[in-house]
């Protein structure tokens, strides 16, 4: 529709369209403009509310290397889980991906699985927080329950995804594999995944987004040693005297995942996004 | 078929189904169970006391719970319904403008992305009474400045102008690509007819649409009900209970007074809740169709 409806706009001055998406675009953009711009100003200078102002770089400094500061062993911390738990759903929702929907299950079999992946969304996930803490409390909360809780939260959203994606594999790709005597790790590892690839990556950027943005569990289950990017800008909230340019600049810093991946990978996040809620 | 298969088929399901019983069903089975019980601490161990109904009894007369519920569906029908608008039309403009378009649909993708605790951080220097920039914009103009969050009665819809911000974009994604995958010949044959372009809007394009604009409704209603994020750092809950949504009830009962028995009682009754409203709209939904 996009390209054949030029005509669509006759009538409707486009410009007039344009004008209205531009104020949205700005709408959008300026409060990350006016974020970005109070973390190069002093605690003064944003006080006064100038809009010409001499940018400084030190509440990055701050952040980065002050003494008290604790942010970056809570970026390594977010490093370290979102890494572990999209590699770990990634290759679990994969598997059964593949056996589910290409091999041959009972069809309640896997209703079962997608109804999980659809039913499981209904869940506050500090309902499920609250859960975890009782179990994990026993073996003691780090970074490696909490890469876990994060696999069990988005494992479901990365199936529903994939099923999606397995649907645009040829059955004839594997078929003709089998028939040349691949074994079934060769057939995953050398036919489905390259085939997949563009499917794959997709889910794996947004499960790691989700679990690097993931809040209310990781604010349940981590202390100040484990605890993520997320749950160290709003430990900055809370303070008596809150450093708001501080607050800035780590919240500057906490977006650098999302922007390469907007930048490196929009067209993925778009499949993505649209795939689990269009197909 | 070789048998080689037929174990690598169980066995490539054994992760999944192990993470689905061991971090799913039974930590909720488990958190069914601790609802019905007062966990009380001595010396570093838990013990737990039956006390039947008792925990869901007290729901109802729980201040906090009601406002968290109410709160929720006001913040949930309000914002959604917004970000569906605005979302379509949005999209509509899109879908007009074709490729000339590319760069705010990149743009529009940034709220998505970004933490939701930042879009809480972001929002609370811009609503800030002293030096925020929505307040300088106000007495720029010559008005009074607004306590945006700390005023009972303005707070909730604080809160909701940021959800709407912050999720807008993703009804926009959803219902542009329902837009571009809506079948060309119909609009073709409209166009030769002569049908003008809100004619072509309202009876053609719109109808055609209906079902994606449910889905987005829903997701988007699903997602809404679990906010959490941005009232944290916005607000915390107050004024009083003018922001308290039911994540946050839940949070603070479970983790901040330590009442694990309670909260439990209060997600799995929010669990039914949810369940409930989904299956009634969905049978309504069936009842429509046919």
């Amino acid at each position: 529709m996009a390209q054949s409806s030029p005509s669509g706009a006759v009538g409707t001055p486009r410009l007039l369209l344009h004008a209205l998406l531009f104020v949205a675009a700005l709408i959008v953009l300026l409060p990350f403009v006016w974020i970005a711009a109070a973390a190069f100003k002093t605690q003064i200078t944003l006080l006064m509310g100038n809009v010409l102002f001499d940018p400084v770089i030190n509440n990055f400094r701050e952040v980065l290397f002050g003494r008290t500061s604790t942010y970056t062993r809570s970026f390594f911390n977010s490093v370290m889980i979102a890494s572990a738990s999209t590699l770990l759903v990634m290759v679990i929702a994969f598997l059964a991906g593949y056996s589910l929907f290409r091999m041959r299950w009972p069809r309640w079999v896997v209703n079962v699985f997608l109804v999980w992946a659809i039913g499981f969304n209904l869940v506050p996930p500090v309902a499920l927080a609250g859960a975890w803490y009782e179990l994990f409390r026993g073996i003691g909360l780090t970074n490696r329950t909490i890469a876990l809780s994060h696999t069990t939260l988005h494992l479901p959203m990365a199936l529903w995804l994939l099923s999606s994606f397995f649907r645009d594999v040829p059955r004839e790709l594997e078929e003709a594999a089998t028939m040349d005597g691949a074994g079934f790790l060769a057939l995953l590892w050398g036919i489905v995944m390259p085939v997949m690839l563009p499917g794959l990556v997709s889910t794996a950027i947004l499960v790691f987004i989700f679990s690097w943005n993931e809040f209310p569990v990781a604010l349940a289950l981590t202390n100040s040693q484990t605890s993520t990017v997320p749950v160290a800008i709003a430990k900055f909230a809370q303070e008596n005297e809150i450093k708001y340019t501080q607050m800035a600049a780590a919240s500057v810093l906490s977006a650098i995942p999302a922007l390469l991946a907007l930048i490196l990978g929009q067209r993925f996040i778009v499949k993505g996004l649209t795939a689990g809620a269009v197909k | 078929m070789p048998s080689a298969n037929g174990v690598a088929k169980y066995l490539s399901l054994t992760p999944a189904v192990l993470f689905l019983v061991a971090l799913t069903v039974l930590p909720i089975a488990n958190l069914l169970v601790l609802s019905f019980h007062d966990v009380t601490w001595s010396g570093g161990r838990a013990s737990w006391q039956w006390e039947a109904a008792q925990n869901y009894l007290q729901l109802g007369s729980d201040r906090l719970f009601i406002a968290g519920i109410t709160n929720t569906l006001i913040l949930v029908v309000v914002a959604t319904t917004l970000q569906v608008a605005i979302g379509l039309g949005l999209a509509l403009l899109c879908s007009i403008l074709g490729r000339s378009s590319t760069i705010y649909r990149t743009l529009f993708l940034l709220p998505i992305l970004i933490p939701g605790i930042i879009i809480g951080a972001i929002w609370k220097l811009m609503y800030n009474f002293d030096f925020g920039i929505i307040n300088q914009f106000v007495s720029l103009v010559g008005l009074p400045r607004v306590d945006w969050l700390g005023a009972p009665s303005l707070a909730l819809w604080s809160v909701i102008a940021v959800d709407v911000w912050h999720w807008t974009p993703f009804s926009f994604l959803l219902l542009l690509a329902a837009i571009e995958s809506l079948p060309t010949d119909v609009t073709e044959a409209a166009k030769i007819d002569g049908a003008s372009p809100w004619q072509e809007l309202w009876t053609i394009t719109l109808p055609l649409l209906w079902p994606a604009i449910f889905v987005t409704f829903a997701f988007r209603a699903v997602i809404a009900f679990k906010v959490f994020d941005e009232v944290y750092l916005l607000t915390g809950g107050g004024p009083g209970t003018a922001t308290e949504v039911i994540s946050f009830t839940i949070y603070q009962r479970f983790f901040v007074q330590d009442d694990a028995g309670y909260g439990a009682a209060m997600s799995i009754a929010l669990i039914f809740v949810i369940s409930l409203i989904i299956a009634v709209n969905l049978t309504r939904r069936q009842r429509l169709e046919t």
